[in-house]
């Protein structure tokens, strides 16, 4: 009995490769040191901060959070799919998943049409650098994300992955969620944090 | 697979519902600041949570990497709610 419970234990494993998961970890170090040094800012100007703030649309920001979420999950289940060789169903879903990435640098770079209509650059003031800055780095992860996602995509249609065959595929997820998870945090620090 | 049934599905539903309550509940003027922004932050860290569960397959990773990622929320919540009061007080 002991051995056919040990028989139906998983192994504890991460997706893809070990160096992807330190890339990851390392990138969420960087984020949240410029998370830290964003609120030393704030510190030091919170009614500057308030102020800016406010010309952000958060509705924006929002639907940008559910495009990434749903971007995520279109990708999360192209994996699912995988594991269960559901092969035929993957194109379709990494498909869903680069799509949606290409929707948030659309709605992004409407955002910052917008801005720089109204004279709003990084050099306005430390809120806007900060602005510009965070959501900068984080669309240059978006672009490099759907890069990938698309490659994978095209990769998929020729039946390049299987469950057995899935480490590039499980990889590029990974990263793709780190994305996602990063404009969790970014999102409500720019767009929604009010002033005590 | 149905894609009703999957985890990740149900997982997904309930992330989009917690940035409506955030983006378009708690933002408002409802709240006090202090009630508004903590909600705000512990629901971003709990939907962190979730997507590095669930999505990124921590759940089943080993136990090390899976204190480390899940550390990551927690130490970046605490950081901006502690700068948050830090300005107010």
């Amino acid at each position: 009995m002991p051995v056919a419970t040990a028989d139906r234990v998983k192994p504890r494993r991460l997706p893809g490769v070990d160096g992807v998961w330190v890339a990851i970890g390392a990138d969420s170090v960087i984020f949240a040191i410029l998370f830290m040094t964003f609120m030393q800012d704030r510190l030091k100007d919170p009614a500057l901060f308030e102020a800016s703030r406010h010309s952000l649309n958060m509705n924006f920001g929002g639907l940008d959070t559910l495009i990434l979420l749903t971007s995520s999950w279109s990708v999360a289940l192209a994996i699912q799919a995988l594991k269960r060789d559901l092969v035929e169903r993957v194109p379709r879903y990494l498909l869903g998943g680069a799509l949606t990435g290409l929707l948030f640098m659309m709605s992004k770079s409407i955002e910052y049409f917008q801005k720089f209509a109204e004279g709003l650059t990084p050099a306005t003031n430390p809120f806007y650098m900060w602005y510009f800055t965070l959501t900068g780095i984080h669309l240059l992860h978006v672009v490099f994300g759907t890069s990938l996602l698309t490659y994978v995509w095209v990769k998929s249609r020729r039946g390049a992955y299987s469950s057995l065959s899935r480490v590039v595929p499980e990889c590029v997820a990974s990263y793709w969620h780190l994305v996602d998870l990063l404009w969790i945090v970014i999102f409500p620090l720019l767009y929604l944090m009010k002033a005590a | 697979m149905s894609v009703l049934r999957e985890r990740v599905t149900l997982v997904w539903l309930g992330l989009v519902v917690l940035t409506c309550v955030t983006t378009w509940g708690l933002s408002k003027d409802l709240f006090s600041p202090a009630v508004a922004v903590v909600g705000i932050f512990l629901i971003a860290a709990l939907k962190v949570r979730f997507v590095m569960l669930d999505f990124m397959e921590l759940r089943n990773a080993p136990i090390p990497v899976r204190v480390a990622f899940e550390a990551w929320p927690i130490l970046v919540a605490a950081m901006i709610l502690g700068f948050w009061f830090a300005t107010g007080a």
